[in-house]
Order: C-alpha cells, then structure tokens, then sequence
C-alpha cells in the first residue's frame, strides 16, 4: 500500500516537509526545538505559539513567510487536509494530521502524556499510519510524578540553606516547565534565570503562561543566591559561569536523569527525572490508541518500540532520519 | 529501607568524599543496630548472599519482562543490576522491610522460592529503592565508596583511631554490633584472637623515575618481583589458614601448603607453583587457582609454595612495630628453627646503586622473566595500607605493539554509554586478525575521543559490537604473550591495555603476526 507520506517526512500531494533538517520551500513545523524548527526555510506552516517561538530565537524573518494554523482546524490544500492536534511536548507543539485519499497520517513530533500547565495537553488523534518518536522508547524508562521530583529538590534546599541549587534545563520547555513545578509546589521566592533563558520565559510569561518573579542570576552577590534556585542551561552548569554560586549543588531536570550511571558520568548530584517526552508506558497506550495499522519510529531507541510494535501485530519499522544522533542526543530534551 | 536507598543514591552521586563521610556518620549515627551494621557490611563488600547470583535476578525478571526488550535495555543501561531496578513493571505495592530483615529473607529462602520472594520484594519497592534492592541482593555496589570510606566515617564518627579499627575489623562479623558499642564508648575494644586472624597487608607504591635522586640505595633492600598472588599464612596453635590479599581464605584449595607448614607466625608471601622452589609461570598457578579442590594428579605436576618476604607475627609475639631489617632477622631465625618443605624465604639481591639494580632488573626480565623487584625500606615498620616512601615496586618495561582497532563495545558502570572494550589485531598476510581486547589504559578524554571515532567510523554492527574501519592504531602494552588456540591469530596477550593512541600511525605500519612471534615464551 502507498502512503501519503514519504520515509523523509516529505509529503507529496502537499509538496512540503515535516521538520526538514534543511531549507525546504515549503515546512511544516509541530514545534520550536531546534532539531525540529530550523531557520531559512521559504513557508513555514505551524501553531501561532511555534511561530512566536522561532521569531524569538532565530529572528523575524527566519522565514520567507508563515502560515499559522490553530489546533483541530482542518486547512485545505491540493485535495488534501492538515491539521494540528496538541502534543503536549512545549508550548504550541502540536501532532500534524495529514488526511488524503482516505488515509490517515499522523506525524507526533515531540510528545507527552503527563499533565503540564505550560503546554497545551495532548490529544490522541485515531490514523492508519503514526510515525511516532521513541527518545525513551525502552521499558527501563518509566517516568516518575514530576511533583515528586520538585519535592526532593525542594528537600535537598532546605536541607542545605549555605548552597544554591542549579538546575540544568534546556532553556524552550523544560525551564518553563521546572518553574511552574515550582510554582505550583510552593516556592514563592524570585527564581533566577541564566542569560540564555530569559527571552523565551518572557516569551512564555506574555503567551500567558504565569511564571512568578524571574530574575537574572549574574551580577548577585555570591552571598546572596544562597538557599536559591537558579536555572540554566546544562552546558553551563559544569562550566565556570557556576562558579559565581555558593558551592552550587549541581541538579539536571531530564528524562535520562533515571539512569544513575548516565547521571554520574554528567557529575549530577542531584538528578531530577522531569522529561517532557513520553515514557515507555505512554508510547505503548499512544500507539494502542491511535489504532494505526502502521507505525513508523523515529528519534531515539527504535528498535524495541519497532519490536513492540510488531508484537501487537503492527506493521512497524525504523526511520533513519538525518541528523539525529543514534544515542545521548536529547532530542529537545 | 528507604533511609538505606537514600544514602546509597547520596553516595553515588556526591562527587565530594567530605559530604560522603559525613553522610555515612549520619547513617551509622542515627539508625539503631542492627540495620546500620548490615548497611556497614554491604558498603565493606562484606554481605554475600549466597544464592542470589546474576543468573537469578535475569531469571526473576524474564518472568515479568520480554526477553528481547530486557536484552536491548541491558545493552542501553550496561548494568545489569541497574537495567532490572528500571525495568521492573510493577511498584510501590507496599512498603519494604528493614535491611536486617531484608537480609534474612534473601539468606534463608531456598532457592527455588527466592525468584518469587525477589519478584515481591520489587514490586513493594519505589523505584529508587528497587536499584539498592538489587545492589543488597548482588553485593555489587559499583558506586565509587571504597571499604576504607566506611571504616573512615566510622573512625571520624568515634575519634578512634582508623588503624584501630583495620586492626580489629577480620575478626568481627556483621551486623558489628560489638564493634558500634565499642566505637560509642559502651563496651571495650572487640577482643578477637589476634593471632589467629587475617591482618590488613602493607601494599607498595610504583616507583618513578624522578623519585630515584631523592632516595639512597643504601637505606633500602630489594627483592624480585614474583609473580604469583599474595597470601598471609597465619599458622598458630589451632591450624593453619591461607588468607588471599582481600581477607579471603584459600587454604582448602591449597592443601598441599597448609597441611605442612610447620611451626606459629603470621607471614607475609608469594603463592606460587613448581618443582623444588623453581616458579612456573602466572598461566601455572592460575589452573590451580581456578579449581576450588585440586585432584592429586593437579597436585603432583602443579605443586604449590610460599615464598615469604615478610614476618608479621613470631609466634605470638606482634612484630609489625619492628623495622624490615629487624623482621627479617626474625624471619630468617624462624626459618631456621622450623623447617619447611613448601616456604622459602625469597632471596635478597644485592646491589650497589640505583643503575646497578637497573641492570639486575633488566637482566631478571631477560633471563628469568621476572616482572621486576621490590624495594624496601630498611627501617619501615609493617603498616596496613599503601603508606608512602616505604615499599616501591618497580615494574620491567612492558612489551609493547601497534595494533589496528577491530572491532568496539560498549562498556558497564561508570562507562555505560561510551564504546570501551576493544579488540585489536595486527595483519597477516593481507588480513587484520585478533590478538586481544583491552579496556583501560586510556583517559577519559581519549575515551571521549576514540568513541567518536568509533562511531563515526562504524562499518557493522553486531547486537552491542560495532565493527570499524581498520584505520586506528594502538599501541599495546603487555606483560607477556602466549600460544593460544582461541585466537585466529594463534596469540594471546597477557594483561593488554592502551599504552598510546597512535592517530597518527597508518594502519599500513601496524605489527605483523611474525613479529608476535619473537613475544611468545
């Protein structure tokens, strides 16, 4: 049987590519990552929050043109309809729905199950054919409550009041999302941001994401970040710029952060295992779900979800995707 | 439980061994015997549990998990105590028990129950504390706390002295409660037959080149090298043991030395095998090594004895205060008045300066393949531990070869996610074939380095091995190489690691398996 997409994510009837690693004529884009979102392509179809995003880190005209597209609103082109349904990952990430000849093609890009305030909740969209990610495609992954997570680091503050906590985050997602965790866990005290996460929290904070008081984490007095909490990005937090912090205990929030040796080997002392993609559990109820007869697997660990899959008598197979790194790359994370 | 998988996670993650110590005297501190004293054995390496083996715990969880998908996650993680404490389908059922009771549930289930008991006791546990779960059931931490960190916390805890407690330590038995109620100033020092136990060894330090100016040969001794295992026979009035270097008793696979050893002292030496004192190689020993009971006809053709270096008890009398040339006087007066049929007493070589003893050195090697000779300061006393400036090694050169990477593999703990385990080959005629497989001897940048290499050089893979292009040369150094069957090459290399990266070498250049052959012994 022919498909309506491509084993590139090129979509023929539309003529355009799903998340192209290069610059295309013509992009879809479900949403704002940068190995998802890239500059230069010549249309640029997303959600108004993924266009939002992308101005704000590669610039206004890092496009020849954008298209925005509300979820569940079918779009007409050539014959064929696409939509976007949320995915849950971040802020505007979306699934594209692609319908043509009676088919059904869902692309999920990046996406979560759990509950998270700063990203539109995810919907399961029925299809014939889901070409799913798998970064945590392996039964060890099984994501704890993330409430839990922030609990133990609010414990290790107040256990160590001298010390400030620096928390490794990417800085489109994962830092909103550890904030609001905050937030709703109730640390009410200013939450200090490293440079590079600045404009996407205001980015968030004028989309209506509430966030509380952010504050630069450079030029304070030493003395004063002890017993805070700063975010930053992961590189930066093994790099001199940590060493303006009292004797900063050096946490990470992300999904690998449940491999202890994986944490060791990043010198994490405290791991919080917060990821913003779907566990092994998650996947496997996703892919059930979708009642797709055909799964495509993409991004992370495909063999044992293409093995799982195959198993609950799906037509499965890996997709090779360019520029993805076979393993440690953190896809967004 | 819960308190014990917290301190275990502290401990694996804290990069800082002040914050360790203190954590572990909080734990010894706060939680009551005899849970802390079970703790105190798994972070020693003290609790075995005798029938939960590896074998088992895959067993326990192929009951719940697919096999395929449990074989692709232990490829991920690289630790199998790790991958089923993550993969474990079910948890927080219930709530866990103490460590002590714990302990004996695991110890007293027969082994055919223990998969299920296992099976329950995972799905009770949070996921934080399935990964101690396992790591108490294997006794195999892998989390970077050496036993000498616990006994130093506890050292610190009580202001008694460290030695101390590595004095009384081989006599005491978990959960030590004798020796908390010591440390804590309710009861005396444990008294234990110090005689008749096992006594931490003095272990030497390499030498460096730059050390030699600083040092006159006239203040030390030296000896061969040999190349055996370390033992300690302790020989008092009620039998003799054979301890290895860890604190292990060996004796019942040695009988041939232990049923004659004659006469009480605790002494210090080399096991070794051959006839009339005239050592075979390490390949030797090692087949009498590898069989818990030997046969007669093992014993006959393999014969085992003990070259002695050192005295730590005469008769009774605790002589490690004395200085070596003193212990030795009293070694050599023993020997004289006991004889022994299968002990020596390892000769003293004597030399006039520090290239003389170069000479020596190269010449043994050479000759004799000896691996090279101890110095010993002349007025050290006998100190448990690696003390400085008074015992040196001082290695012969390695043999080394440029070999051409073959084929990679990821490796386990610490390196889990990094290609490690190397095999290399050097070429004949037109083809590259295997010689050995090495996994240290690298930094951890280079690690970085050749992992990408790897990864960016892959022609094929194999489940966990990657097959690469025949591009990058080491250069490998090794104690010695023998004949072997289980290579292609016909070669086996004995204690292999990468010496250098040779990035800059063609492959072209690598050794030929004719050059092997001027290695093999």
């Amino acid at each position: 049987m022919g498909f309506i997409i491509n084993r590139d994510l090129y979509v023929p009837e539309l003529d355009a590519w799903i998340d192209p690693p290069e610059p295309r004529a013509r992009a879809i884009i479900t949403h704002g990552h940068a190995d998802h979102a890239r500059s230069g392509h010549g249309a640029v179809l997303a959600t108004p929050d993924t266009i939002e995003i992308m101005k704000v880190r590669y610039g206004e005209d890092c496009a020849g043109r954008f298209e925005a597209l509300d979820y569940r609103t079918p779009l007409q082109v050539n014959g064929a309809t696409v939509s976007f349904y949320p995915a849950g990952h971040i802020l505007g990430s979306a699934q594209v729905l692609i319908e043509f000849a009676g088919q059904r093609a869902v692309v999920t890009g990046d996406y979560k199950r759990l509950r998270d305030r700063t990203a539109q909740p995810y919907e399961p969209v029925p299809c014939d054919l889901l070409i799913t990610e798998a970064t945590f495609g392996l039964p060890v992954f099984q994501h704890p409550d993330p409430r839990d997570e922030i609990a133990r680091l609010l414990k290790s503050v107040a256990a160590q009041p001298e010390r400030s906590h620096l928390i490794g985050s990417y800085a489109l997602g994962k830092a909103q999302r550890v904030i609001a965790l905050l937030r709703d866990a109730g640390w009410e005290k200013p939450i200090y941001l490293h440079g590079a996460m600045i404009r996407l929290c205001e980015l968030y904070q004028a989309l209506g994401v509430d966030l509380g008081e952010l504050l630069p984490a450079t030029g304070m007095p030493k003395a004063a970040m002890m017993g805070q909490i700063v975010i930053a990005p992961p590189s930066a937090i093994r790099d001199r710029w940590s060493r303006r912090f009292p004797d900063p205990v050096v946490c990470q929030a992300s999904g690998w952060m449940s491999v202890k040796q994986r944490a060791r080997q990043a010198l994490v002392e405290l791991p919080l295992v917060i990821s913003d993609h779907c566990d092994w559990g998650e996947l496997n109820v996703s892919i059930l779900e979708s009642r797709a007869e055909t799964a495509w697997v993409t991004h992370g660990r495909e063999d044992a979800l293409v093995y799982w899959c195959r198993q609950q008598g799906l037509a499965a197979e890996p997709l090779a995707l360019p520029g993805l790194d076979d393993d440690g790359g953190e896809g967004g994370e | 439980m819960r308190r014990f998988a917290d301190l275990l996670e502290l401990l694996a993650l804290t990069p800082s061994r002040t914050r360790k110590i203190e954590a572990l005297k909080r734990y010894f501190s706060e939680v009551p015997d005899p849970d802390r004293g079970i703790a105190l054995a798994v972070l020693t390496g003290e609790m075995n549990i005798r029938n939960v083996k590896p074998a088992l715990l895959r067993e326990t969880v192929l009951a719940q998990v697919d096999e395929t998908l449990f074989a692709l996650s232990y490829d991920y993680v690289g630790d199998l105590g790790e991958t089923i404490a993550l993969i474990w389908p079910h948890q927080a059922e219930g709530e866990l028990p103490g460590l002590s009771t714990l302990v004996d549930l695991l110890n007293f289930t027969s082994k055919a129950e223990l998969p299920k008991v296992i099976g329950g006791l995972l799905s009770q546990a949070a996921i934080h504390e399935r990964w101690a779960l396992v790591k108490l059931a294997t006794g195999s931490l892998r989390i970077g706390v050496s036993a000498r960190l616990a006994k130093t916390a506890l050292a610190d805890m009580s202001g008694v002295a460290l030695q101390d407690i590595e004095e009384v330590w081989h006599g005491l038995k978990p959960p030590y409660e004798n020796l908390f109620a010591w440390l804590e100033g309710r009861a005396d020092r444990p008294d234990i037959d110090h005689a008749a136990r096992f006594h931490p060894l003095m272990l030497s330090n390499p030498i460096e080149d730059r050390d030699f100016e600083k040092l006159d040969p006239k203040d030390f001794s030296a000896e061969w090298k040999w190349d055996g295992i370390r033992v300690q026979l302790v020989m008092g009035p009620l039998g003799v043991s054979m301890f290895s270097r860890t604190g292990d008793d060996i004796g019942g696979s040695f009988p041939d030395v232990v049923e004659n050893a004659a006469g009480e002292a605790v002494l210090d030496g080399e096991l070794l095998v051959g006839h009339g004192f005239d050592a075979l190689s390490f390949n030797d020993l090692q087949q009498r090594l590898n069989r818990k009971v030997p046969s007669g006809k093992q014993m006959q053709e393999l014969p085992a004895f003990v070259r002695v270096y050192d005295m730590l008890f005469d008769g009774d009398e605790d002589v490690r205060a004395l200085g070596w040339e003193a212990r030795r006087g009293r070694l050599e007066k023993w020997f004289r008045n006991n004889p022994q049929t299968r002990m020596d007493v390892s000769e003293i070589l004597p030399f006039k300066d520090w290239d003389d003893l170069g000479r020596l050195r190269r010449q043994g090697a050479d000759e004799h393949g000896h691996e090279g000779v101890m110095i010993k300061l002349r007025t050290a006393p006998y100190v448990p531990g690696r003390p400085k400036g008074n015992w040196f090694k001082w290695k012969r050169d390695p043999n080394v070869v440029d070999a051409v990477l073959m084929y990679a593999q990821r490796g386990h703990g610490k390196r889990s996610s990094y290609y490690s385990d190397y095999t290399f080959g050097v070429w004949k005629g037109n083809e590259i074939v295997p010689i050995g497989k090495a996994y240290f001897g690298f930094t951890d940048e280079e690690l970085k380095q050749i992992d990408k290499w790897i990864r960016a050089h892959t022609t094929a893979a194999f489940g966990p091995v990657r097959e690469v292009k025949k591009e990058l040369v080491f250069e490998v150094a090794f104690d010695s190489a023998q004949k072997s069957g289980r290579h292609k090459s016909g070669v086996a290399l004995r204690f292999p690691r990468i010496n250098r990266i040779r990035w800059d070498k063609p492959a072209q250049e690598a050794a030929r398996i004719e050059d092997m052959e001027a290695f093999v012994s």
